[in-house]
């Protein structure tokens, strides 16, 4: 839609910036001036200048829950996309069954994120839950608050648990938008079902699946309460990814400066994936002529 | 596809499982279904204030957030989506950054920021904070939406003499009536579900039931039946809120704009 200039469309705009101003950038400055001064109690405050980012930037437990954080979004994508693109090609294509899965389908993400947790923790039990109890009953050694790889192990089928649903919805809308004169075409040609997927599916989805990969990604970055709730970050510090560990610091040790220090850096690596988020998601309404 | 749908059931219906079961057959023995069926577990937490005053706190703040979300993003979205002005790109870049914002990062300076102005444990002070993020969402979605109307549409409204308020109103708001209700969906299953900064911001008088459950799971630890009914009850909301919205529910995701 071409737009015509009109710059009194700022205040159209004013209460929404007015709002969130409020409740970002005012914090956002809160933290800004907390990483560069440090106190000694009283409100006392003092220049600190770089100190906080110096002292984080050498430290073994910011770069040990960056590499975790790391790590598990690697293995959630790796998981997730691919699974849920299996899951949308084996949608019902209509009727009552494609309402029906996507009502199921939707469930899991409208359950508060703790109570996702719970529901893990208490499925996962080796004594109450039936996760834990068949698993302990194959005679697999399966305990996720004692030992790291069961820990990790449901974290991880937690998330997949979660949000696979999120990204067959995505990959599900993505299919519906392709016009039926494809796959005839793909018929007269004889072509497989492979390659249908392939040459046909796959590059019309690529849209919506580059969101789903960015979205995914952004919200396994930030994944706090799940595996709070399950592990508490444990055993040890082997679940404590980017989210729990600035809480630990800024809210449980109330370590201000370096708390600050820490999100702005945790702050601007979301900020910059953002941006790589905003550009792809321009450059695909620019492609697709809207 | 019905094996990934039993994925999805079965641990739901472990927790549902568990709420119909007394403690003592929860620790006790191990059964796939409740032998011994029982409703106690509801009953406390329908009858103890402490239990029922969550869910209330909660419903509360999240729609007092869905209708702010909703009352500042419907102006901003239509700006966004008909006009060009100076720094619109910058500044809706800068909502979304918003929508991408880690919570942890702002909980300890909302925490501080909403003490400072007496706002601490009140349902406003946890509905703004979830503004954060609901209203650059609530924005994107309706602008999406807002793009699909033709602009031929607000032309031939001033040319019919409407005013720009009773436009918006009478004739553009019921067009996009099903945006608004994506939206709507979207801000009020992000602030349903959001704890850290919602626990971090309240106390008691606001105390949200999500806060309520982790403090259970805490403090006793054992109440393991009264623990699976509560978590049944916060599901119940999300499930009414989907079967009334199941229609638009892919086209809102389709739109990518989540």
């Amino acid at each position: 839609m071409n737009k015509t200039v009109n710059h009194k469309a700022w205040f159209l705009v004013l209460p929404v910036l007015i709002l969130v101003a409020f409740s970002a950038v005012i914090p956002l400055m809160t933290v800004v001036n907390y990483s560069v001064q440090d106190t000694f109690g009283n409100n006392q405050f003092f220049w600190a200048g770089l100190e906080w980012f110096e002292e984080l930037l050498n430290s073994d437990r910011m770069w040990g829950a960056l590499g975790r954080q790391l790590a598990f979004s690697a293995i959630i994508l790796a998981i997730q996309i691919p699974l849920g693109v299996f899951i949308a090609l084996n949608m019902p294509k209509g009727g009552f069954w494609a309402s029906f899965c996507l009502v199921v389908m939707s469930l899991p993400l409208l359950i508060p994120w703790n109570v996702v947790g719970t529901i893990w923790q208490i499925f996962g039990r080796v004594d109450i839950g039936l996760l834990g109890h068949t698993l302990d009953w194959m005679g697999v050694s399966y305990n996720y608050t004692q030992n790291p790889v069961a820990a990790w192990i449901t974290v991880i089928v937690m998330d997949v648990w979660h949000w696979t649903s999120l990204v067959a919805l995505l990959a599900y809308a993505g299919l519906q938008s392709i016009p039926q004169a494809y796959y005839q075409a793909a018929k007269i040609d004889q072509a497989s079902r492979f390659s249908v997927f392939w040459y046909i599916e796959l590059p019309k989805m690529s849209g919506v699946l580059m969101i789903a990969i960015l979205l995914r990604f952004m919200d396994s970055f930030m994944i706090y309460t799940e595996p709070f709730v399950v592990t508490g970050g444990g055993p040890g510090s082997t679940t404590t990814f980017l989210s729990i560990d600035l809480v630990k610091m800024a809210l449980g040790q109330f370590d201000l400066g370096q708390a600050a220090a820490y999100s702005l850096m945790y702050f601007l690596v979301i900020l910059l994936i953002s941006w790589v988020f905003y550009t792809v998601m321009t450059n695909l309404d620019k492609r697709d002529g809207v | 596809m019905a094996l990934y749908l039993l994925f999805l059931m079965l641990p739901i219906y472990w927790l549902l499982n568990m709420s119909l079961k007394t403690n003592a057959e929860i620790l006790g023995s191990f059964s796939l279904w409740p032998r011994d069926l029982t409703l106690a577990n509801y009953i406390k937490i329908l009858t103890d204030p402490s239990w029922y005053w969550g869910y209330i706190n909660s419903l509360i703040y999240v729609v007092i957030n869905t209708v702010i979300s909703l009352a500042v993003a419907l102006p901003a979205a239509y700006a966004f989506s008909r006009y060009n002005f100076m720094g619109d790109k910058h500044l809706f870049f800068w909502l979304l950054t918003n929508r991408m914002a880690p919570p942890a990062v702002f909980a300890l300076p909302f925490f501080q920021l909403y003490s400072s102005v007496g706002l601490f444990d009140t349902h406003i002070a946890v509905a703004l904070a979830h503004c954060l993020f609901n209203v650059p969402l609530a924005v994107w979605i309706l602008e999406g939406f807002m793009r699909g109307v033709p602009k031929e549409i607000d032309e031939t409204a001033y040319i019919d003499g409407y005013s720009f308020p009773h436009f918006f109103i009478r004739i553009f708001t019921p067009l996009i009536a099903s945006g608004i209700g994506v939206a709507a969906f979207f801000c009020f299953m992000f602030s349903w579900v959001e704890l850290l900064l919602s626990r971090t911001l309240t106390s008691v008088d606001a105390k949200p039931i999500a806060a309520t459950m982790t403090r259970t799971v805490s403090a006793s630890g054992l109440d393991w039946g009264v623990l699976a009914a509560a978590g049944m009850l916060t599901i119940v909301p999300g499930a009414l809120v989907i079967y009334f919205v199941r229609n638009y529910i892919a086209k809102g995701f389709a739109l990518g704009r989540v």
